[in-house]
């Protein structure tokens, strides 16, 4: 059982910019100072005043805030954005095919996060700190889209995960969750594009050492 | 009150805990891991001096920005090299490859010197003027490498002269009995390490070491 709080405008600009910057640092990852978009996040929530849920006043709620932003950085952050590079970025700029053993490495890292977040951080509840959205729902539905805009679609076979997001989904609202997607989900699209042979020659080595 | 910290892991933290990572905290029947939010937790809850984490909201910025950086970076390179050094040769007992050792301090390296040009730059601590959780984070993380016998304070006078200022402002001998344990880890065998720890350490190093 939960509660659909309304949408006030600074939420929406909040939500917005957050999932902008997002969607930036896929592009600007190498010379990322996007990293910090949990500070970010913070910033704006306080100095717009967002309503409460978003990052509770009630010390144990944003203590349970806290804690998964702090557990997201080196679990799901360090797995999820991974496909992405594998099955698109890197063969768009090396112009090697895609190494399935990666991919599957990947994967599996994800698995073991996924299985911690459900038993860990959602469990039985409608959202991460209980019955309302908070930061933390946000934080970790826009890293979980990276996967699915590459066809790895981890909610599939995840009931729990699955309804978690369709939540998410109604509390941020259908169309602006969607809008602001689009560009992960079209991200395949991307392997279409010419790149200029000499930015492939400079990234390509840097591009592959990430992938250790 | 019923505000028990667990800094190691007993059958009676697993419970606590099924992350099964310390620290962990439990205030009566709230339980709570990851130590940053355990630190800001403590600090909200027992109202501690407003520089530990300004209330003045660049301030405070600056101080979640590190925080946030900090996990796969310093946090990251330093716990590696940690485990690279001191337990890599304990669980395989071999000696470490040279090229593997120089492999993880240079990766430290990288981030030590985005520390200090993009974090710390001209200013006496992380936020600013004052000490702030930041820089306890900070330079906890920074005593794993040291502790696994990589003077990382050596050739960089910026970085130490900002280590000694922290340690003043948390005061020297709290810092020094904090510490004991990981400055005592390069004498560490493996029969001294619990055994489901070691088995914990030996899944980290699979993952880390790739």
């Amino acid at each position: 059982m939960f509660v659909s709080t309304g949408f006030s405008v600074a939420s929406l600009f909040v939500v917005t910019v957050y999932i902008w910057l997002q969607m930036t640092k896929i592009f600007f990852h190498l010379t990322s100072p996007a990293k910090y978009s949990t500070a970010i996040l913070l910033y704006l929530s306080r100095k717009y005043n967002t309503p409460d849920h978003w990052y509770p006043s009630d010390i144990q709620k944003r203590a349970q805030v806290d804690e998964y932003l702090s557990w997201h950085h080196a679990n799901i952050r360090a797995n999820a954005p991974k496909t992405m590079w594998i099955k698109v970025l890197i063969p768009l700029f090396t112009g090697q095919p895609l190494p399935s053993e990666k991919l599957q490495e990947v994967m599996d890292g994800l698995s073991t996060s996924l299985k911690q977040f459900e038993e860990r951080f959602l469990q039985d509840k409608a959202f991460i700190i209980g019955s309302e959205i908070s930061l933390a729902d946000l934080v970790a539905i826009v890293e979980l889209m990276q996967p699915v805009g590459v066809g790895c679609d981890i909610f599939e076979d995840r009931p729990r995960l699955m309804e978690w997001r369709r939540r998410v989904e109604d509390a941020v609202g259908k169309e602006l969750f969607f809008q602001a997607h689009e560009m992960i989900l079209s991200i395949k699209e991307l392997s279409n594009i010419q790149i200029d042979p000499r930015l492939k020659e400079q990234l390509a080595p840097v591009l592959l050492k990430m992938l250790k | 009150s019923g505000l028990q910290i667990f800094a190691d892991r007993t059958e009676e933290f697993r419970k606590v805990n099924i992350l099964m990572k310390v620290p962990a905290l439990k205030d009566g029947s709230f339980t709570l891991a990851e130590s940053i939010a355990i630190l800001l937790y403590l600090a909200r809850k027992f109202k501690t001096p407003d520089h530990w984490y300004p209330s003045d909201l660049q301030k405070r910025a600056r101080v979640d920005e590190y925080l946030s950086w900090q996990h796969v970076n310093i946090r990251g390179k330093g716990s590696k090299l940690f485990l690279t050094k001191v337990l890599l040769p304990l669980l395989t007992g071999q000696p470490l490859p040279p090229e593997k050792l120089e492999s993880v301090t240079e990766e430290l390296n990288i981030v030590l010197n985005q520390f200090e040009e993009k974090f710390l730059q001209d200013k006496p601590f992380i936020a600013g003027s004052e000490v702030s959780l930041a820089d306890l984070v900070a330079l906890v993380e920074l005593m794993q490498p040291v502790g696994a016998g990589y003077d990382l304070f050596e050739e960089r006078p910026k970085l130490a002269e900002w280590r000694r200022q922290v340690e003043e402002a948390v005061g020297k001998q709290l810092f020094q009995e904090a510490h004991e344990g990981i400055l005592n880890a390069k004498s560490l065998t493996a029969d001294k390490i619990a055994p489901e720890l070691l088995e914990h350490f030996k899944h980290q190093l699979l993952k880390q070491a790739s």
